[in-house]
């Protein structure tokens, strides 16, 4: 940046807008290893702001109204200039957002990127993912189909379960006896202004941590230990700016490509994105026959459906989920191996984290179907006889996904693990 | 990357294929082999939904002058189809009051507007196709696809009238169209509901060819500017 340009220094005066460009893109140093996994924090940034700029889009014309909100999503597909595009960009953008961030968490999981000294950036991460997953059910009810009603339904109901104040808070989450017109007004709320401030403040926090410890990399190095000696900078760092924005270009165009492809030529994607059932609008009085959450909540509604009632109550259900998601903030002190990256780490810890992608993929795809889909287990099989096998499949899963987060102290510690060297691999 | 954009596209061929809509009891769904171009059956699918659909069922989230997309013009609209409203800018709707429908049916008709997003082509080309004489109902008819459905068989007088013999349908009465003309024209209806659910299929596919066209193209540039920058890391 040129200190001489008349402008930028009348600017730089009273805003430091020349120094913060230096520090955070053209003399931010990151290392020079990156594979494509590291694109997906930039792509989520993307779907981040093209979720605000349809949603503003989609505000103009949607009626948060129980009588108008079908019919006004269907004037949005239809008597709107393009508004389809709009509406399929942010339904695709929604489900992408999630197969970005999974992909997201899963860089970070086998990089080691929580550990030591990266355990906030991390928090900051699962929040993200909290009240992203808040924002989609939130958003979900909007169109007011079949499925956005019922499946609103039982998430609120999760509420019920909970010891003594179960029903109270369900009702005040709600806002009447049922999901109604007051349901559908405050998630619109919450969905349009609440969250997506608290969103963007929390991708700032993200990033401000991010940027004050740098980026891990696929060999779980510190470029920091290696510095020049003369210019202090990092020998295997690049300046983000120019290296890494126009390696950033090719996930993106990549990523368009596919987000382009479902927008124009599956935007239901055979009823995971837009469920079939959702285009029939919310009637109170019929309860559909089968109702699955959205693709990226099932790997968690597989969880809570694979926990048995105790005493009556599925509360022990409702936590299990809960604590299927919360766990993901102790990870950093989890961790007790000496090595940061998958690269480096023995294959103990290579089988657990394979046996944890099974179950939250297969976990994932039980949560789409009814849990009779297998049939039942044959009566002579000793207490579990006449169960679901996909129940059945679903809790052996359920205590591999756990076993994972408890065992993991254990396991990183006694997993033997590889010399790691002194500088970074690349090429 | 290639490895990974191969394994997401293997991913979605695999989603789009596994979840298919599933009839209410035994009846396989019969495949309709519907031509979203074939402007002439979407034009002969709107005079019958017109005509025998849209008196008891509703599609108040389309407009008659969106038949424009399917090459009927504002004149050949007011003059053929506009039996329900004034104006070609209005919405498809009808005049029967629900709560008196629903008394006279035991079940509201339902707005078919995007009924065919919901249920599948499959679906609607199947049901209209099997309706038989059933005296166990209370109007007299039952169907296959979707046992016990309220609605009586309104097009009868042109398939004919079919009984329900050792679980087969047989044309016991014939009606004023062969077997043949009648498939064809349920095929026209469901052609023309999958149009009127979502007239943006008509283009959107031609769209999707520009912009991806227009992706690739900046995708060949993009990696050699990468490669240009990138040459000086070692």
């Amino acid at each position: 940046m040129q200190k001489n340009n008349g402008f930028m220094s009348w600017v730089d005066q009273r805003l430091p807008v020349s120094s913060f460009i230096k520090n955070h893109l053209t003399h931010y140093y990151a290392p020079k290893n990156f594979n494509f996994l590291y694109f997906f924090g930039a792509l989520a940034i993307v779907l981040f702001v093209l979720q605000i700029l349809t949603g503003i889009f989609l505000t103009m014309h949607y009626k948060p109204d129980a009588l108008h909100a079908f019919a006004s999503v269907e004037y949005i597909m239809r008597d709107v200039s393009f508004g389809w595009v709009i509406r399929y960009m942010h339904s695709t953008g929604a489900s992408l957002f999630f197969v970005v961030i999974y992909m997201h968490m899963f860089r970070a999981l086998i990089y080691g990127s929580y550990k030591q000294p990266r355990e906030l950036l991390w928090i900051f991460g699962v929040l993200i993912f909290l009240l992203l997953m808040a924002e989609a059910f939130f958003g979900y009810l909007l169109p007011w189909g079949q499925m956005s009603y019922w499946g609103a339904q039982v998430i609120v109901n999760l509420f019920a379960t909970v010891p003594f104040i179960g029903p109270d808070l369900a009702e005040w989450v709600r806002g009447d006896y049922l999901v109604s017109d007051a349901t559908l007004n405050r998630f619109f709320a919450f969905h349009v202004i609440a969250l997506p401030l608290a969103l963007a403040g929390l991708i700032f926090l993200h990033l401000a941590a991010l940027h004050s410890v740098g980026s891990n990399n696929p060999d779980g190095i510190e470029i920091k230990e290696n510095k020049d000696k003369k210019t202090g900078i990092p020998l295997d760092g690049i300046p983000f700016h120019p290296y890494y924005t126009v390696k950033d270009l090719i996930g993106l165009t990549v990523f368009l490509i596919v987000f382009a492809s479902i927008i124009f030529f599956m935007p239901e994607v055979g009823g995971y994105f837009l469920e079939h059932n959702n285009f029939v609008p919310a009637d109170p009085l019929v309860t559909p026959a089968h109702i699955a959450p959205v693709w990226y909540f099932t790997p968690f509604y597989s969880i809570l459906r694979a926990v048995p009632p105790i005493l009556n109550s599925q509360f022990p259900g409702v936590a299990a989920m809960g604590a299927a998601v919360l766990i993901l903030f102790l990870v950093p002190w989890l961790d007790k191996s000496n090595v940061k990256s998958i690269r480096y780490k023995g294959s103990l810890y290579k089988k657990w984290i394979i046996a944890f992608v099974i179950s939250f993929l297969l976990l994932g795809y039980l949560g789409t179907v009814p849990s009779n889909v297998w049939g039942q287990m044959p009566n002579f099989i000793p207490l579990l006889g006449g169960l679901d096998w996909a129940t059945f499949v679903a809790r052996i899963f359920t205590v591999i996904y756990f076993a994972f987060f408890i065992l993991m102290p254990w396991y990183s510690k006694k997993d033997k693990t590889k010399p790691v060297p002194k500088r970074v691999t690349y090429k | 990357m290639k490895k990974f954009i191969a394994i997401l596209i293997a991913l979605m061929m695999g989603l789009h294929n596994s979840i298919s809509f599933s009839a209410d009891g035994s009846y396989h769904l019969d495949n309709a082999k519907i031509n979203l171009d074939d402007e002439q059956s979407l034009q002969r699918g709107a005079r019958n939904f017109i005509n025998y659909c849209l008196n008891c069922h509703s599609a108040n989230y389309m407009r008659y002058n969106r038949l424009a997309d399917i090459g009927l013009s504002d004149d050949v609209i007011k003059e053929n189809l506009l039996f329900t409203a004034e104006k070609t800018g209005e919405l498809m709707d009808i005049n029967m009051d629900s709560t008196e429908a629903k008394k006279w049916f035991g079940a509201n008709p339902p707005n078919l507007t995007v009924t065919a997003r919901s249920r599948g082509k499959d679906w609607i080309y199947s049901y209209l196709r099997t309706f038989y004489v059933d005296e166990s109902r209370e109007l007299g008819w039952n169907n296959l696809v979707y046992p016990n459905a309220a609605m009586p068989h309104v097009l009868w007088e042109l398939q004919g009238v079919q009984n329900l013999e050792d679980s087969k349908l047989k044309l016991t009465k014939p009606g004023l169209l062969s077997a043949e003309e009648y498939d064809q024209f349920v095929l026209d209806t469901t052609n023309y509901m999958v149009f009127m659910s979502e007239p943006a299929k008509l283009v959107r596919h031609k769209i999707g060819y520009y912009v991806i066209g227009f992706l690739l193209i900046l995708l060949i540039l993009v990696i050699n500017l990468k490669k240009e920058f990138w040459k000086d890391i070692k």
